[in-house]
């Protein structure tokens, strides 16, 4: 449960991580592209920055219900090795 | 500004502080262990624990300082909206879970559940310390500018009834308290903003000739430069020849032939700079506003005694827009998405001060702002701010400030100890996910509002052209006097909740790490506790002297530093603990001392600190760019990893 946890926690977190690198090269190189107006008359930058954070909290969520129960119902504050005892 | 009291704003703001800390007290009394003074029991639930990270998080940074960026520069402040909620991913899909297992109470127990070792103790024990502490100045920089012109008070006052209060919760709380509290606030701070986004969305735009006093800055022009002295003699005024070391600057002085009173006014060529569009034939006169400090420290707003009372002489509040698309005068309301492509096409009425103050000859200095016209267009693009212009140069060393700092924003999260402490606070790991997730949701809404918040501000004509920090708390009170006392009331109890938070997790350091693992001394349970209260007093007294020394930066600004720190301090080890075997005790201990004091030394080098806290020129600093994150967290990242190499070689030889 620990492991895939972290699995899934880690494939979120690259697909967040290309999400937010493409927003900060985008504007350290291309600052004009970020003036553009694609939709609605609204710039790139407003939209593609409003774009990130409702992206978070859709990864967010999807973590929340792909992840599966408690690994530590007990209480173990010293289980590094992360033993996969207390599966639920 | 003038501040004057109000006496709703007053009794409002004091029933709500008063209240926070009757909850406070109420709830205070059940915790005297140090499990329950530090980590609530681990007992709270899941949904309140999450918008109590909310309350954390969102602190006098970002309601303040964030704000008053986007109200003063435009689409800039907003970086560090995405940066700092960024951070949250980091801290949910890589930190969260195994921070629960690994901790006890405090972030320097995870780093040593596998080595117990006195060293690393003291190692994390110190980074929290000098983060907290970093962390503690914009909040209590923001709670005196809350206080000031909520009650009048000037900002020192402000500062120590923040930090006075605040001991008080820490002392006679501990963590239950802080949580409950900071549930409350973070719930009423993102549904008031909410209200306030309403608000402005329903105003809508107007075009107008100045701020909220209803001064209309005087405009000439557009005219041939030559013409100057003629048309301004029709329009009632008498061009002054400028003296002394007003000669080098580019403002023209007139003296209003009535009133015989010598205004300052700055040259407007028509186009915004660095646009292709340079027109520099004619020319617009445009008002400006003075502010002079005298050498027997008076204080004089263009030309005249600074009053004290409402309706005297004070600088404009400033905030217009001067164009509209199509020529409209009013917009009316506006929706979500009609507020951008609105702005977009309309023109904005910035301000921008004179870099140096102009010192003449009697000792005084006068510091002068001037408008600048901006389309709305540059209003929302990136790289407006100065410090950020950088991503509009063609040299790549330019870029490296913003690279720096949305790399820092992103790792800071994760990083900080009041944000990790409260992964203790709650039952197990599912429990420190789910909070993590409603803390996303509710920062991640609050974040979105802030980009309406700080756009109304800008536009809402009752802007203070000397502290920028004052522009949310200013916009709620151009929309009435409840509102402004409802919203600062709540944003001083969020000071008073983050700060509190900072100083629980100082002390806890203090306590638990330093004293009790560190230095080996035994303490009992309730030694523990006792200890960390005082620890608190003494961390809270060193808050309050900083909160009064760093009056003038913007706190957003102020808060990139401290995310910079903890980012390069804590998250190599963190990280690396958490996805690397190789890892050693030296080499943990090696990456937070070598971060947290390259990142320290950097911020302390920097041109920033250089012209703001030093007085010196930007240009003697010695480091070529102010934020510190680019270069600092990798070389935490390489310490550790290069120790660890080291030392593990070193116990296979000898074995």
């Amino acid at each position: 449960m620990v492991k895939r946890n972290a699995a899934i926690g880690m494939v979120l977190f690259i697909v967040y991580l290309v999400l937010y690198g493409g927003f900060v090269f985008l504007n350290a190189f291309s600052a004009e592209t970020m003036e553009s107006t694609p939709l609605w008359g609204i710039n790139l930058a407003v939209l593609y920055g409003f774009g990130l954070i409702i992206a978070a909290f859709i990864l967010a969520l999807l973590y929340g219900a792909l992840c599966r129960g408690s690994d530590d119902a007990a209480d173990t504050n010293d289980a590094l090795s992360g033993n996969e005892e207390g599966q639920s | 500004m003038i501040y004057e009291a109000s006496t709703l704003a007053v009794i409002v703001f004091f029933a709500f502080v008063g209240l926070t800390l009757g909850i406070s007290f109420y709830l205070g009394r059940k915790a005297k262990s140090s499990q329950g003074y530090f980590a609530a029991h681990g007992q709270i639930p899941w949904f309140v624990n999450g918008v109590a990270f909310a309350g954390d998080y969102l602190s006098a940074a970002s309601f303040l300082g964030i704000c008053g960026m986007i109200a003063f520069r435009g689409y800039d402040g907003f970086l560090y909206s995405i940066g700092f909620l960024a951070g949250w991913i980091v801290a949910l899909f890589i930190v969260a879970e195994p921070m629960k297992r690994l901790g006890k109470f405090t972030f320097a127990d995870a780093l040593d559940a596998k080595f117990n070792s006195r060293g690393i103790k003291v190692a994390a024990g110190i980074s929290t310390l000098a983060v907290s502490v970093f962390y503690l100045i914009p909040q209590m920089v923001g709670a005196g500018v809350l206080v000031t012109p909520l009650l009048g008070f000037p900002h020192w006052a402000g500062v120590l009834l923040v930090g006075i209060t605040v001991i008080t919760i820490v002392v006679t709380a501990g963590m239950v308290s802080t949580t409950w509290v900071q549930f409350l606030k973070g719930s009423l701070l993102v549904i008031f903003a909410a209200v306030l986004t309403i608000m402005i969305l329903n105003r809508g735009f107007e075009v107008t000739e100045g701020g909220a006093d209803g001064h209309a800055f005087g405009s000439l022009g557009p005219m041939t430069a030559a013409d100057i002295e003629q048309e301004a003699a029709k329009a009632g005024y008498t061009l002054v020849q400028p003296e002394g070391s007003w000669e080098d600057q580019p403002f023209i002085h007139l003296k209003n032939n009535e009133t015989g009173r010598v205004s300052v006014w700055s040259k407007w060529t028509g186009s915004a700079e660095g646009s292709s569009e340079q027109s520099s034939a004619t020319v617009t006169l445009l008002e400006a506003q003075t502010l002079t400090k005298t050498p027997d420290g008076k204080r004089l707003v263009n030309g005249q005694p600074q009053g004290k009372k409402r309706g005297e002489p004070d600088l404009h509040p400033v905030g217009h827009i001067s164009k509209l698309p199509d020529g409209q005068q009013k917009t009316g309301p506006l929706g979500p998405a009609t507020f951008f492509s609105t702005l977009q096409d309309s023109e904005v009425v910035l301000w921008e001060k004179t870099k140096k103050p102009v010192e003449e000859a009697d000792g005084s200095t006068t510091t002068v702002f001037y408008q600048k016209p901006t389309p709305g267009s540059q209003v929302l693009r990136p790289g407006e701010d100065p410090r950020f212009r950088g991503v509009r140069s063609d040299k790549l060393v330019d870029k490296f400030n913003f690279l720096s700092l949305m790399l820092a924003l992103f790792c800071g999260t994760a990083s900080l100890p009041h944000i990790l402490i409260r992964y203790y606070t709650v039952k197990d790991t599912a429990a420190a996910r789910k909070s993590t997730i409603v803390g996303i949701a509710s920062i991640g809404f609050f974040y979105v509002l802030t980009l309406y918040l700080g756009l109304g501000a800008m536009t809402s004509g009752s802007m203070d052209l000397t502290n920028s920090n004052m522009a949310a708390p200013l916009l709620a009170r151009s929309m009435g006097e409840w509102l402004f006392a409802i919203i600062s009331a709540i944003a001083f109890t969020t000071v008073l909740g983050t700060v509190s938070g900072l100083i629980l997790a100082s002390a806890g350091a203090v306590a638990h790490d330093l004293l009790g693992s560190g230095l080996g001394m035994k303490l009992s349970d309730h030694e523990e506790v006792r200890v960390a209260k005082i620890a608190s007093v003494v961390v809270g007294a060193i808050a309050i002297a900083l909160g009064i020394l760093f009056e003038g930066f913007n706190v957003g600004y102020l808060v990139g530093w401290a995310f910079s720190v903890a980012a390069s301090a804590n998250l190599p080890a963190l990280v690396m603990i958490l996805f690397w075997k190789g890892v050693t005790r030296q080499g943990v201990i090696a990456a937070i001392v070598v971060g947290m004091i390259s990142s320290l030394g950097w911020i302390l080098l920097s041109g920033d600190t250089y012209t703001k806290v030093y007085g010196l020129p930007a240009s003697d600093s010695l480091v070529p760019f102010s934020q510190p994150g680019i270069v600092t967290i990798p070389l935490g990242f390489a310490t550790l990893i290069v120790v660890s190499l080291m030392t593990r070689k070193s116990t296979t030889q000898q074995a």
